[in-house]
């Protein structure tokens, strides 16, 4: 169990971590979600012990990272931002050096092969990490935080700078890795957080401005309650009429035009399937749809949502 | 720390920074020891282990300036400073490392003074073998503080040429203030810089005395910049 109280952390003046709190109890996997310079990784590089707090406690399995630090860490695996990797290394001897460095004592060539296989990286082993791929060398950096079989693993922005193709293969082994151990993220793509946790901790300016569970998230959000629409047919005249159908709660027209089809977009209440309205509205005016699709939710969105209910439950 | 150790004892040896070190320090030590002994006709390696020092002053940076700011610049002083490893531990792997290369580099020197017993037989003085003996270790204890020196300011750059010529610059002061020394009046300033010199000490080991009082002073010297390292890494946790 991660538990964090009353952390502060200040750089000369300024609050990088303004007086967060919360728990992980084991066995979950939590994302945690805010945008660049939120206070994430500060929040992260305390917990591994890389960074002090100004004020506050974090335990890990019940041991105080200030006070006990090589007990705490003993329980940790860690993949920062920017993998640590000796890049002048092989795969193989890299591995074996964190091995050695992490003080294992189970058979050193079956626990890495083991860890090789789990991030499928056995037949790049014999290569010097510098001649990689930057997704092989995430997944180095990720068997690194898994050497040892630590409880508790922490990957900061895991899929940055990854191609589609090797983020979808970074999450998928994020959510099996979240089957055995106890697993914190941070990102700032929302989408990640929802693939992959079962809860979400938002932070935003060193604050935590909401901690949910996943699904509950998702009805904060909603389900893709934004839709982007092409017409042919009159701006104005499709703008009014799209105002006027029910479920929808704002209209805007981007004004871009290709030919007589103008697109817009759509913001509807979520409990209403507006699509199918809309689409009957337009085939009675004999106005084309040349086009739809929704919008997914957008972290600032979220946010506004956010701040807005908090906004409203204050009042 | 042993894991640590053989890392950086593996990486002296596949970044070619520990071949450059050892072939270019034994090839000037040679030079030296060639025109100090061999080329004046004189088994007297006086000069030799003097000339030495300055090998080491030069060279001992290399072995020290990527020790720290290479971790800092590629980020990998993550790994180990989350790693259930302690300052102390990590610093010393390095600094261990480094001494043990010395410790390469002045057994292969020693290959020097055998044919100089051949060399000087007819005149029957030989090279001095505790004398020899004596300079080693001395050379090994003023290398023991360079190391340390040179770890400590790689621990405070990311930039490796900024580590070494620093750390260059700062043997060469120490040097130069064991000059001057003598022409200060003033007393405080005198035993201040006196503690400084770390050449000064050298040259009792040079003559054959075994000085204990020298012995605890480079241990200690080496001791301090270590503990400076180690602080500059608690420290910057907390900025």
């Amino acid at each position: 169990m991660v538990e964090i109280k009353n952390l502060v952390k200040n750089y000369g003046n300024k609050n990088a971590v303004d007086d967060i709190s919360f728990t992980i109890k084991e066995g979950e996997v939590v994302g945690f979600l805010g945008p660049n310079g939120a206070g994430k990784s500060t929040t992260m590089n305390i917990i591994t012990g890389y960074l002090s707090a100004t004020s506050g406690t974090v335990t890990v399995g019940g041991k105080d990272i200030f006070k006990e630090p090589l007990a705490v860490k003993r329980q940790i695996g860690f993949l920062p931002e920017q993998p640590p990797l000796y890049v002048d290394m092989t795969v193989y001897e890299y591995l074996s050096f964190v091995f050695e460095l992490k003080g294992c004592d189970f058979n050193k060539k079956e626990h890495l092969s083991e860890v090789m296989e789990k991030v499928k990286i056995t037949d790049v082993k014999n290569r010097l990490i510098k001649n990689l791929s930057k997704g092989y060398k995430q997944r180095v950096g990720i068997a690194q935080a898994i050497i040892g079989n630590p409880k508790f693993i922490i990957f900061d922005e895991p899929t940055v700078g990854l191609d589609p193709v090797q983020i979808i293969e970074i999450r998928n082994l994020m959510r099996s890795l979240g089957k055995s151990h106890t697993v914190i993220l941070s990102t700032h793509i929302l989408n990640e957080v929802q693939a992959i946790c079962d809860r979400v901790i938002i932070i935003n300016e060193g604050k935590i401005i909401a901690n949910e569970k996943t699904a509950d998230l998702n009805r904060v959000v909603g389900q893709s309650a934004k839709i982007k629409i092409k017409v042919a047919g009159p701006n104005k005249e499709v703008l009014n009429l799209l105002k006027s159908l029910q479920g929808i709660l704002s209209v805007t027209s981007d004004g871009i035009k290709e030919g007589d089809t103008y697109s817009y977009i759509i913001d509807s209440n979520p409990a209403i399937d507006v699509r199918k309205i809309i689409f009957n509205a337009l085939a009675s005016k004999s106005w084309p749809m040349m086009g739809m699709e929704s919008l997914e939710a957008e972290l600032e969105d979220v946010f506004v949502k956010l701040i807005q209910g908090n906004g409203k439950e204050k009042k | 720390m042993l894991a640590i150790f053989k890392r950086e004892m593996r990486s002296y040896f596949t970044t070619s920074i520990g071949y450059i070190f050892l072939a270019s320090a034994l090839i000037i030590s040679a030079v030296i020891f060639s025109i100090s002994t061999i080329f004046s006709q004189t088994a007297d390696t006086s000069v030799y282990f003097s000339g030495l020092v300055f090998v080491l002053m030069i060279f001992i940076p290399i072995l020290t300036m990527k020790s720290f700011s290479e971790e800092k610049r590629t980020k990998t002083e993550q790994l180990l400073l989350t790693a259930p490893v302690s300052t102390i531990q990590m610093v010393l792997g390095k600094f261990f490392s480094a001494f043990t290369m010395l410790a390469i580099f002045l057994a292969s020197s020693c290959v020097f003074i055998l044919p100089l017993n051949s060399f000087v037989a007819e005149d029957a003085s030989g090279p001095n073998g505790a004398l020899v003996i004596g300079n080693i270790m001395a050379l090994l204890l003023v290398g023991m503080c360079f190391i340390a020196i040179g770890i400590f300011i790689s621990s405070l750059t990311e930039n490796q040429f900024a580590a070494i010529v620093i750390t260059i610059l700062v043997l060469l002061l120490l040097f130069v203030i064991n000059l001057f020394n003598s022409l200060i009046d003033v007393y405080a300033i005198r035993v201040i810089l006196d503690w400084l010199s770390i050449y000064a000490r050298y040259t009792s080991f040079t003559n054959g005395i075994f000085d204990i009082g020298a012995l605890i002073y480079y241990i200690s010297l080496a001791g301090v910049f270590l503990f400076l390292t180690v602080r500059v890494f608690e420290s910057r946790k907390y900025n």
